[in-house]
């Protein structure tokens, strides 16, 4: 369970982040956080991992205080958090499965990793998850030859190499074609069920997190501005999160995507995809 | 928004008019510029040529054709004598290169602004250590070197280590600065320590840029160890330095052609490698 | 998790090495290793020697700390007046020379005889050190600038003409074909189409090239081309460590001085 209380975060230029969030996310519980550029979602995210520090408020990850570690007690507690990131964030000129064994970096010793010998289980842990993930075939591939699909599914099996408890992924679909964001949102929210792994997801396509997520908190200008289930979004919530604009045409969508007409066609080519990669040696 | 649009508009205005003037404006200025240049490029010949004897100047075909005269045909047999020093020169430039190298990838961590432990103190210093050795050539080192630990190829290995140090520090600081800040974060962000940060998201990103610059400081080493000689550092440009003050020319004809093919196939190998890592 | 339905996958992962072909990769190593033994091993270092210039070494370092700008003066004065106006000569002489060469040396629009002359003159110029060009300017014209001037002349056009022939054949070619459209001449050619495309960064290297001038105008003093390098060689001549430090630090402050001026210049031209 993850606790956030009055969250603060005031940059060194003096440009007010965040303002006093406060949230519980529930264990299992994946949350899309939405909301205009700027408005700190990817400040907020960054701050529970520490990448960025928070100026006030506390942050709790079951019982441990992370806002209060060392460096060395933060480098323990960052294991048990994985992240996704928006421009997937693979190191380009290393393979895949060096990218995906990174994910163990904070249990090995420098030697250890140094020569790439790490533990069999964290190895065999490896190759399952590409397996997962539906990457077999390009284990041994630099990282830079990937399409942008398969990036992102490498930058997922490096998080879930960490075997974390909490997973914090920045915009997983804003550098991806619409059919490939739907994939690997849904590959996102499989993996999340069948660990019953808590989630926050950084989302910026309002339609999408709706379809997948079971409960949003919007983000306006550092501060939350509405925290509900997705079918609680309506034109109004809307405009106090994004300002004044015609919403009709997203909400429709909405419900357009929720008939699941479309869903079943796209399980199928979702299917073909995968057995496309498999079969690409 | 709107500040925005008065602005572009105004400037529109405004910069109607002032754009023919300032054609005419510019090429004056232009016109200025050369004549400044001219000028100032009289004076500084006037004091440049203050001391040189015009006798010597109108005398120099003469000399050339004298020395071109004695250059040929070149001595072959002198060739086995050049053997050694050549081994010596590329010694020089291998095993410099590879020490500046020891020596370089410290100060450039330590002057890239992402990665240095301080901007205020550590980094200019690490900027100072770069300007310096790249002011100084490596002749001037070897000089140096020459007197203060004596000659020979462990001199020259010094100088060119001297001078390589600047140019890998500073090529390798600019490719630090521009590494994916993100990869980096990515790494920190699974709970990996310092140095396996480095391993994982610093070192992968600037390896090719680090082996093209080694490549090509070796190169342009080759050239600068075959004279290195000439002030006692060892190689090639000591039997230069022989045969000239002996005035050997058709020995001199002979260092010249191999320093030439060294200089080529150096060249050659390090076009090839670059290639091979990108 | 799921292990119990899914594959046994392997324990063991190793990254994939450079060099496929093992036995290429371990000739490279071996070989590699075998060299760099035989090179130690071939130098020879006189460790007395060494030991003894330790103690020089030292007077060096304290030459720069305190640096002896005063007992002569006169000569590095003279030294550097020769060495700046060497610079400045021989890179407004080298750019003036190059730029033809430079045209003659590209592809795209020289003739082949033309091309080939210009490019064997670039590389004859690139091929030897300017420290072998300035012997045989010596021997030539004499001792004195004017050698320095007229070597670091020919250096700038191996320099210059070189870089400028590559960008002269980088050029958008949908200009010059659109200036050779209105029949234009070759001349009208260069002028429209290829001289703006080439200028600022011409202008560029040409400071750059100044730069590499003062530091090498330091350095063919040493064998009688002028310039402070010949004050430098007296100096180190005379043990006079810390009239020698003097001038190597003028030369690293005038090299930023003209670093930094030279970025202003570029910033201001674009």
């Amino acid at each position: 369970m993850l606790r956030l209380e009055g969250l603060s975060k005031v940059y060194g230029t003096g440009d007010r982040a965040l303002t006093d969030v406060s949230f519980t996310v529930e264990p299992g519980q994946v949350v899309g956080l939405i909301g205009p550029s700027g408005a700190g979602k990817s400040t907020l995210i960054r701050c529970i991992n520490r990448l960025v520090e928070p100026s006030a408020g506390k942050i709790s990850l079951g019982d441990l205080d992370i806002t209060q570690l060392s460096r060395g007690g933060l480098r323990q507690a960052r294991r048990r958090i994985g992240m996704i990131f928006q421009e997937y964030a693979l190191v380009e000129r290393l393979t895949v499965m060096e990218n995906v064994l990174s994910g163990r970096l904070g249990y090995v010793g420098f030697w250890r990793s140094f020569f790439r010998k790490f533990p069999p289980e964290s190895v065999e842990n490896a190759y399952r998850l590409l397996d997962r993930v539906g990457l077999s075939a390009h284990v041994n591939k630099r990282a830079d030859a990937l399409s942008g699909g398969q990036r992102q599914r490498v930058g997922i099996a490096r998080a879930l190499e960490q075997d974390p408890d909490l997973l914090l992924i920045d915009e997983p679909t804003a550098s991806l074609d619409p059919k490939t964001s739907r994939q690997i949102m849904r590959l996102i929210i499989e993996i999340c069920d069948e660990r019953g792994l808590p989630a926050i997801i950084n989302i910026h396509d309002v339609a999408l997190a709706q379809q997948f997520v079971q409960r949003i908190i919007g983000l306006q200008g550092g501060k939350v501005v509405f925290d509900g289930s997705p079918d609680e979004l309506d034109a109004d919530v809307l405009t106090r999160i994004y300002g004044e604009e015609d919403w009709s045409a997203t909400i429709r969508k909405v419900d357009e995507d929720a008939e699941g007409t479309e869903d079943s066609a796209e399980e199928i080519a979702a299917a073909l995809d995968r057995e496309r990669l498999a079969g690409l040696t | 928004m709107a500040p925005v649009m008065t602005d572009t508009s105004s400037e529109q205005v405004t910069s109607g008019p002032v754009w023919r003037k300032r054609t005419t404006k510019q090429e004056l200025a232009l016109w200025l510029g050369w004549l400044v240049l001219a000028a100032f490029f009289i004076f500084c010949w006037q004091i440049m040529t203050k001391t040189t004897i015009w006798a010597f100047v109108y005398d120099a075909p003469r000399q050339a054709l004298d020395i071109g005269s004695r250059m040929v045909p070149p001595r072959w047999e002198y060739l086995p004598n050049l053997l050694e020093p050549l081994w010596d020169t590329i010694a020089i430039a291998t095993l410099g290169t590879l020490l500046a190298l020891f020596m370089a990838v410290p100060v450039a961590f330590l002057a890239a602004r992402n990665t240095t432990p301080s901007t205020r103190f550590i980094r200019p210093v690490a900027l100072l250590i770069i300007v310096s050795s790249r002011s100084i050539n490596s002749l001037i080192w070897a000089l140096l070197l020459v007197a203060i630990i004596g000659p020979g190829v462990m001199a020259g290995i010094v100088a060119i280590a001297f001078r390589s140090i600047g140019f890998v520090a500073k090529l390798l600081y600019e490719a630090i600065e521009e590494i994916d800040a993100t990869q980096v974060e990515a790494v920190s962000a699974t709970g990996a320590s310092k140095a396996q940060i480095m391993d994982y998201a610093v070192v992968p990103q600037i390896l090719p840029a680090f082996a093209g610059i080694t490549v090509f400081r070796w190169d342009i080493n080759i050239r600068e160890s075959t004279v290195l000689g000439l002030v006692g550092a060892g190689g090639l440009g000591l039997r230069l330095q022989e045969s000239l003050n002996v005035l050997a020319w058709p020995q001199v004809t002979i260092i010249f052609i191999l320093i030439l093919i060294t200089v080529l196939v150096s060249e050659w190998v390090s076009a090839k490698v670059r290639h091979a890592i990108i | 998790m799921t292990t119990a339905t899914a594959p046994a996958f392997p324990t063991t992962w190793s990254r994939p090495p450079f060099i496929k072909r093992a036995w290429l990769r371990w000739t490279l190593y071996l070989g590699a290793l075998l060299y760099m033994v035989l090179a130690v091993g071939s130098v020879e270092v006189n460790w007395m020697r060494v030991w003894e210039g330790l103690d020089r070494g030292l007077r060096f370092i304290q030459g720069f700390l305190l640096p002896d700008f005063t007992s002569r003066w006169e000569d590095i004065l003279i030294g550097m007046e020769e060495s700046l106006t060497m610079a400045v000569t021989s890179t407004v002489a080298g750019v003036a020379i190059s730029v033809p060469i430079g045209i003659g040396a590209a592809r795209n629009i020289a003739p082949l005889p033309v091309y080939a002359v210009c490019r064997a003159i670039i590389a004859l110029s690139r091929s030897f050190q300017e420290i072998i060009i300035a012997i045989l300017f010596v021997a030539m014209f004499g001792f004195g600038p004017f050698a320095g001037f007229l070597t670091l002349s020919f250096a700038t056009i191996g320099f210059l003409a070189k870089l400028l022939a590559e960008d002269i054949e980088d050029i958008d070619e949908s200009q010059a074909e659109a200036v050779r459209a209105t029949g234009a001449g070759w001349w009208q050619i260069v002028t429209y189409a290829i001289q703006p495309q080439v200028m600022p960064r011409l202008i560029g290297l040409s400071l750059y090239r100044l730069d590499i001038n003062f530091r090498e105008s330091a350095v063919i003093g040493i064998v009688g081309a002028g310039g402070v390098g010949a004050t430098l060689n007296t100096a180190m001549d005379r043990y006079e460590y810390d009239s020698a430090a003097a001038i190597l630090i003028l030369i690293i402050l005038i090299v930023m001085a003209a670093e930094y001026s030279s970025g202003y210049v570029r910033k201001w031209l674009q």
